[in-house]
């Protein structure tokens, strides 16, 4: 029998543990396949964050540094300024990059690194106990807003990739969305783009990746997913945005 | 330059030079007075002595820059004072989890708080005991001379080298901003070019061997335990080797005089002006503030009958614990101290020796 379809190169032969219908294992096989497409896995250097996605070195095959929380664009900054042959990119969640490490995020954007970033945005912190995000939606219930978001007291989701493509050092920003077979593809390509970027020396490539937690949305994976096309996207509307 | 020619520098810069010519190839770094001529001076050689330099959003971004430095492979530093070494203080612990070599220098100011700019002594706990989370130490070394300060950066590149591990220069404001000529023989220096072996274990792309991963994040219930027992044999075998301290007139004294850093400069006047007195004092001035010097202290605790210890420290009684542990006890340790910009005077020390011989 003809084998149409395996596990690619850069992701080990193990099973992760991401909760049922959760977008981590589709973007970590995203990122492989980009990485084993273009050729890249022995040069490549990955920066995972605190959060759901800390341990992904147990699931990637290459180069791995662990950073702590919101630090991961420092971190990156330093291994690739040592290194500059090498890929280097970096992978983080919501609170990640947008909260506890907007400092960092913003100064490296600033300063136009040659670097890829992958921004998980889920709008909730799964890895805690799903908690209020800088991107959790109006009224969205999350274990810290019990009542819904609600802006006068806590402000309006951080459309974060908006405001970095305003840095002149910013080379290119794109958000996508994993909601849809179509939307998983655009996603790789969007991914694939940002490493590309770097491998021609462009500077800072994000991508904004929309992603489902249905264990903190409380609903079902495949409720999530509409959940994603007909509410999150209308506040964090795909599409390349510099 | 010539070999053993003196050059003018102050304290800060004769740290930054030390590094340089250690093989540091990377610092980042935020302004913060009194340490601002180190910063100033990596600013201008860094990148003509082919590393780089940045200057960071802040000192969390400072450390965290260091910490991807080291996952690299290559030497690197970076230096505050006070406040901005608190800031610091979760990166080290993480820094120490992932068994990463750094040097970190903390030109102290006194404190609490925003405190002055005034020299003190007052982060030796943070220093010494962990400062962040986890059981955990970092090398400390303490120098009393500008020279001192270009010397004991190298060994502390050599140390963290060898044993994988943060070390910390703990200068102070007087030590930083101080001009003193010194012999910056750097490039001579031996160890250096043995512990500078490439480091199999850093993040450098997988090409032609298995993934490395750089992390101090352990799950699973027992993995953690085991990698502490590791941390905690090597602080055991540290503490062994690495305890390093001055000795002056130790052997007939009656009272001796325990200080650090710039400190101890005062408390060996003191002690010179007690021996012209007939009064038989001497000096220990600890060198590695970890691991401590206990040994002398331990040895001196049981041999020497009639001896009083008098710690002085521009702080209100850090080190003082740990040399009361070293003493067990045995003889009596007493102290003097000021903080906040306070420093204890050649004159304060002599009396308080002599108000003690009395008592």
């Amino acid at each position: 029998m003809k084998k149409i379809f395996g596990r690619t190169r850069s992701l080990r032969g193990v099973d992760t543990h991401y909760c049922q219908g959760c977008g981590h294992g589709v973007v970590h096989r995203l990122i492989a396949e980009v990485i084993d497409e273009l050729n890249i896995r022995e040069i490549t250097i990955g920066v995972t964050p605190v959060g759901c996605a800390v341990v992904a070195y147990d699931y990637w095959d290459f180069d791995c540094v662990e950073s702590a929380h919101g630090r991961g664009l420092a971190v990156a900054t330093a291994i690739k300024r040592l290194q500059p042959d090498k890929i280097v990119f970096t992978y983080q969640g919501d609170g990640d990059l947008a909260a506890i490490g907007t400092a960092e995020t913003i100064h490296a954007a600033n300063r136009g690194e040659n670097l890829t970033v992958v921004f998980i945005n889920n709008t909730v912190y799964g890895m805690t106990g799903g908690q209020m995000a800088p991107t959790t939606l109006i009224g969205q219930k999350t274990a810290t807003s019990p009542l819904g978001r609600n802006e006068k007291t806590e402000g309006y989701p951080l459309r974060i990739s908006e405001l970095l493509a305003q840095l002149q050092g910013v080379y290119s920003v794109e958000r996508s969305s994993t909601d849809s077979v179509q939307g998983i593809l655009k996603t790789k390509n969007a991914i694939k783009a940002a490493f590309k970027n770097q491998m021609e020396n462009k500077g800072f490539s994000l991508v904004e990746v929309l992603s489902a937690c249905p264990t903190y949305w409380v609903l079902s994976p495949v409720e999530s997913l509409d959940w994603i096309k007909n509410t999150m996207s209308k506040v964090f509307p795909p599409g390349r945005i510099k | 330059m010539k070999r053993n020619q003196k050059i003018l520098l102050s304290g800060n810069e004769a740290v930054a030079k030390s590094a340089i010519d250690a093989g540091c190839r990377f610092y980042a770094g935020y302004p913060i007075t009194p340490q601002n001529e180190l910063i100033g001076y990596m600013a201008k050689n860094m990148a003509s002595s082919g590393g780089i330099f940045i200057q960071s959003e802040s000192e969390l971004s400072a450390i965290s820059m260091v910490f991807g430095a080291s996952a690299s492979g290559v030497r690197a530093m970076t230096s505050s004072s006070s406040p901005g070494i608190s800031l610091m203080q979760e990166e080290i612990s993480y820094i120490a989890g992932a068994e990463l070599p750094a040097v970190i220098v903390n030109i102290m100011r006194a404190g609490p708080g925003l405190g002055n700019i005034w020299p003190a002594q007052s982060d030796y706990f943070q220093a010494v005991k962990g400062g962040g989370q986890g059981d955990y130490h970092c090398i400390a070394l303490a120098p009393s001379s500008v020279q001192e300060a270009y010397d004991l950066t190298l060994e502390a590149f050599v140390l963290a080298d060898k044993y994988r591990i943060p070390a910390i220069i703990l200068g102070d404001a007087m030590l930083g901003q101080m001009m003193e000529p010194l012999v910056a023989n750097g490039k001579n220096y031996k160890p250096l070019a043995i512990s500078h072996k490439p480091k199999e274990w850093a993040a450098t792309g997988c090409f032609g061997r298995k993934p490395n991963v750089v992390k101090s994040f352990y799950l699973n219930l027992g993995d953690l335990e085991k990698f502490n027992l590791k941390l905690q044999k090597k602080y055991k075998n540290i503490k062994q080797k690495e305890q390093r301290c001055e000795a002056l007139n130790i052997n007939d004294a009656r009272i001796i005089l325990v200080a650090y850093g710039t400190m101890a400069r005062l408390a060996k006047e003191a002690m010179l002006s007690l021996r012209e007195k007939g009064i038989k004092a001497g000096l220990i001035r600890p060198i590695s503030l970890w691991p401590f010097p206990q040994k002398i202290f331990q040895r001196l605790a049981i041999s020497a009958k009639r001896l009083v210890f008098l710690v002085i420290e521009m702080s209100y009684g850090q080190m003082l614990e740990d040399v009361k542990l070293a003493v067990n006890g045995r003889r009596r340790v007493e102290f003097l101290g000021r903080s906040g910009g306070g420093i204890p005077t050649e004159e304060e020390i002599i009396k308080s020796s002599l108000s003690l011989l009395s008592s």
